[in-house]
């Protein structure tokens, strides 16, 4: 080496260290990704990593040598890692060396994951060490005090930059033998889904356990009330703003209707009085080619606090309505939905939570997978994957076989414990309706709508390879996939067939369980497939929901309601909807008699609507769940659970339409016993077959037959359900003359 | 869905002895459920016979599967055993092959296995044999022939193959398309 050799780059640090350097344009956001970690890790990793000593928190925004030689002795006592200290070590050589602020910036990634994942052990000792640099001190106090606030804002705020930020950091920090924790600070950056899942995690006494908790709904209000917050300082400001300029309304927007009004002409704004011309201001504003984002933003936040509180805030003589009609076209056009869908959407839930649901959907929700049970264990897979470089966790109480991927190395979907049928790439979502099923071992079970495959094989894997699954799908292509993953997982009971599933139970019934995985409009899981804001119509809706409740009345059909073990139907979609769940669920009620709601054994989600906008559905359908992507960070999801029970002599008198009827009599296929009361009917018709027709009309003195007319069928003026005696002749006669 | 005729069971039997030898009696004659071998569309697929009865109601056209796929017969009468008869190969093979973890992934990709990937091999294996490569961890990634004897094996340099492939579970990403 030559002159001023320290000054120049030393040997490469031993592979284990070298992945904690994080990449230069991570560092650029370190702050801010720091003190979200902090925020986010803290219970999570006290409570999973407890003995979990790293080095101080000090260092967090300390690029000083000083720091992170006071960080060091401390960390190096009650660390039983030596990879650390040797870290440690190297960083501050490094720094000799004059990379000095790309340590400092190192040692922050890393103090950053130790603080969160110890932060109670530490806090005393933290600040013992801290003496030696006041400086780090107050920032670090300031950061810890900002944690919290900043946390959830910057997680609006710097949503995908912060994604960008993560890749890179990615490869660097996930190779080896790190412990779960030092792989875990990677999930730094809080997108919407980190930061639920991270707090998903944590232990929570919350009824609504799994991926999202209590501290999720936290940060959540904790970003709304910082949005309040600022809300507010606009207000103020404005409100002065408008005093100034002398505006009369005196409203809290004054300011923002006279910019409206300068810019657009139309102040649309609702606290002030001019939203009534808001026909005409809308269109003024879609020729000029829409709104700009901000004022729309702005406009959205006054309404929905507004809207929060009408009595107070709105504006005299503006109906509620009027604001309500604002923020739906408003939300249409910040988020990207169609007025239809907006509004459907907004109508399911109160103001403030119709926005958390429409950011929801705007985040994608954590990659998920389902451990193979019948080729090897969670914790086993888990092992492998992380060996493999993949930073994950199991999902919650709820499941034991879901693990929860945070960040991978290595394409998840393509390692060999994926080829080698270890687990399945699935939605967390996607494993409630197969739990509230739970088949047995034995049984024969159906999937009407499987395709790709994921519940059947969880059914199958449930069963232990017994019995029988037939796994159903309308579209053949999609068989393909269906069949390939029944293999590579393994399941080796499984017949795979592509039916209409209005054909069940024609083609085969009797079975114990069965499964309806509806097709729906998707409006459960926008997260992933965002066309869905677009291209849904009213049409849309009607058709599927007409498809859903056909499907749903022959998958009762199929389920043997004398079976021993079984008798269960579980309908589910992912859509949350009103008229593709409550309502199919409801109509089924309503048709088959014989089948009753239970409860689906899901222990979180929300009961089921038991009245909507006028329409009211039986109490029972409280038992159904919903699942929602802002409460339970999952795809919007509805489960229903139905118990059938053996059919009763269909009443003639069924207050429904004819081909109702006909189809009940004709469908009866749950059980090949005969049914006496039935075939009573049909015996005394036969035996009165040869007796003359005591009505006679035609005179003719033709043979009786005994005709049971369905309600309905015939047009003239028979009384319905009533069994008439007539001969064909004068039936055709009795009709011509009626 | 048909059952085998004489000799398409034949050609079936005789490729799985390939692999299995003499456990094939142990897919043939099952102690806990009886299985059967059927035909549908070209593709031989083992199932229990239970599955097998409730599958005779689905028609024809619409059947797509049941129980597990083992292979198909080509167009020239030959049968080919698919990646999906991994699972009763590895349980029963006579002869198998374990791969060091830096080969896996060339394996996987479909090439042959060299080697200077071989992990362990049972000994006395003959030359041409179908065997079922695994890797380190046991967990069986594919099967084919080997291209050497156990003994001739340890002569070779580390770039000679050994193992010819004949499938791998990549082909569950490689050939979704094609698979079934």
């Amino acid at each position: 080496m030559g002159r001023r050799a320290k000054n120049k780059q030393g040997d490469p640090r031993p592979i284990d260290q070298a992945y904690d350097k994080p990449s230069q344009k991570k560092l650029g956001k370190r702050k801010a990704d720091e003190v979200d970690s902090g925020a986010k890790r803290p219970a999570k990793k006290v409570k999973e990593n407890a003995v979990k000593p790293l080095k101080a928190p000090v260092a967090a925004n300390g690029k000083t040598k000083s720091a992170l030689k006071v960080a060091k002795p401390r960390a190096d006592q009650p660390k039983p890692k030596k990879q650390k200290q040797a870290r440690f070590e190297d960083e501050d050589e490094d720094e000799d060396e004059g990379a000095g602020s790309s340590e400092g910036w190192e040692d922050v990634d890393d103090d950053g994951d130790l603080k969160a994942q110890a932060k109670s052990l530490f806090n005393e000792s933290d600040e013992g060490e801290f003496v030696g640099d006041l400086d780090d001190l107050d920032i670090d106090a300031i950061a810890d005090d900002d944690d919290l606030l900043k946390g959830p804002v910057q997680e609006l705020d710097l949503g995908s930059d912060d994604d960008d930020d993560d890749e890179p950091e990615l490869p660097v920090k996930l190779k080896g033998k790190k412990s779960k924790q030092q792989e875990r600070p990677l999930k730094i950056i809080p997108t919407g889904s980190d930061a639920s899942s991270d707090e998903s995690d944590e232990d929570e006494d919350e009824d609504e356990d799994g991926p999202i908790t209590m501290k999720n709904m936290e940060a959540r209000s904790r970003a709304l009330d910082a949005r309040a917050a600022r809300e507010a300082e606009l207000n103020a400001e404005e409100f002065r703003q408008a005093e100034l300029a002398g505006e009369q309304s005196g409203d809290d927007l004054a300011d923002a209707d006279d910019v409206d009004m300068d810019e657009e002409g139309e102040g649309a704004d609702d606290s002030e009085g001019f939203v009534l011309p808001t026909a005409e201001e809308r269109e003024e504003e879609k020729k000029r080619g829409g709104p700009d984002v901000h004022t729309v933003q702005r406009r959205m936040r006054e309404c929905v606090r507004i809207l929060g509180n009408f009595k107070r805030l709105a504006a005299k003589g503006r109906a509620r309505s009027e604001y309500v009609q604002q923020l739906i076209s408003d939300i249409g056009s910040y988020y990207g939905y169609n007025d239809f869908l907006a509004e459907k959407l907004f109508q399911l839930f109160p103001v403030a939570e119709a926005i958390e649901f429409f950011e929801a959907n705007e985040v994608p929700r954590p990659v998920t997978i389902r451990t193979n049970t019948l080729r090897t264990r969670r914790r086993d897979l888990a092992q492998a994957l992380i060996n493999r470089g993949v930073n994950l966790e199991p999902i919650g109480k709820w499941t034991n076989v879901g693990l929860q991927v945070f960040e991978s190395s290595v394409p998840i979907g393509a390692t060999p414990e994926y080829l080698a049928g270890h687990y399945m790439l699935q939605a967390a979502s996607s494993f409630l309706p197969v739990i509230a099923l739970s088949p047995q071992a034995g049984e024969r079970v159906l999937d009407m709508a499987s395709a790709p495959g994921g519940k059947t094989t969880h059914m199958a894997a449930l069963m232990q390879n017994t019995g029988v699954v037939f796994a159903n799908d309308a579209n053949k292509a999609r068989t393909k996939s269906l069949t390939a993953n029944v293999h590579r997982l393994g399941c080796k009971n499984v017949v795979v067939c592509s039916y209409d599933g209005r054909e069940f139970p024609k083609v085969i019934g009797g079975f114990d369980r069965v499964l309806l995985d509806a097709p729906c409009s998707g409006t459960g899981v926008i997260s992933k497939d965002a066309s869905v804001k677009t291209n849904k119509s009213e049409r849309d809706f009607s058709l599927l929901s007409h498809l859903q409740k056909q499907l749903i009345l022959c998958a009762i059909d199929s389920v043997q309601p004398d079976s021993k073990t079984g008798g269960y139907l579980v309908y589910s979609t992912c859509s949350v909807t009103v008229d593709e769940n409550e309502a199919v669920v409801d109509y089924a009620l309503r048709k088959r008699p014989n089948v009753k709601l239970v409860d689906t054994g899901l222990e979180f989600g929300r009961p089921g609507f038991t009245s909507y906008r006028g329409k009211t559905f039986s109490d029972k359908l409280s038992l159904t769940r919903r699942f929602y992507p802002h409460v339970h960070n999952m795809d919007g999801f509805y489960v229903a659970k139905f118990k059938v029970e053996r059919r009763t002599k269909v009443t003639k008198p069924d207050a429904e339409a004819g081909p109702a009827g006909e189809v009940d009599v004709a469908m009866d296929g749950e059980s090949i016993a005969f049914n006496d009361d039935e075939d009573k009917q049909y015996i005394e018709g036969a035996s009165s077959l040869r007796a003359p027709c005591p009505i006679d009309v035609c005179g003719i003195g033709c043979l009786a037959a005994e005709i049971t007319i369905p309600p309905g069928d015939l047009a003239c003026s028979i009384e319905l359900g009533m069994t008439l005696i007539l001969s064909l002749r004068c039936l055709q006669r009795t009709s011509g003359n009626a | 869905m048909r059952p085998l005729t004489e000799e398409e069971s034949k050609t079936v039997f005789t490729k799985l002895a390939n692999y299995i030898g003499k456990n094939l009696v142990h897919l043939i004659d099952r102690q806990d459920e009886p299985h059967c071998f059927r035909l549908q569309k070209d593709r031989v697929f083992y199932v229990s016979e239970s599955s097998m009865r409730l599958a005779i109601s689905v028609a024809r056209p619409n059947l797509v599967s049941l129980g597990t796929c083992f292979g198909k017969f080509t167009k020239g009468g030959k049968f080919k055993l698919h990646i999906t008869a991994l699972d009763y190969l590895a349980q029963y093979a006579k002869y198998k092959v374990w791969i060091k973890p830096n080969g896996e992934m060339p394996f996987l990709y479909g090439n042959h296995v060299l080697k200077a990937h071989l992990g362990r091999i049972t000994e006395d294996t003959p030359e041409h044999q179908g065997v079922v490569v695994f890797s380190m961890n046991d967990i069986p990634l594919g099967f084919g022939v080997t291209a050497r004897s156990t003994v001739d094996t340890r002569k070779l340099d580390p770039t000679a193959i050994i193992v010819f492939h004949q499938a791998d579970v990549g082909e569950y990403l490689r050939d979704e398309e094609t698979l079934f």
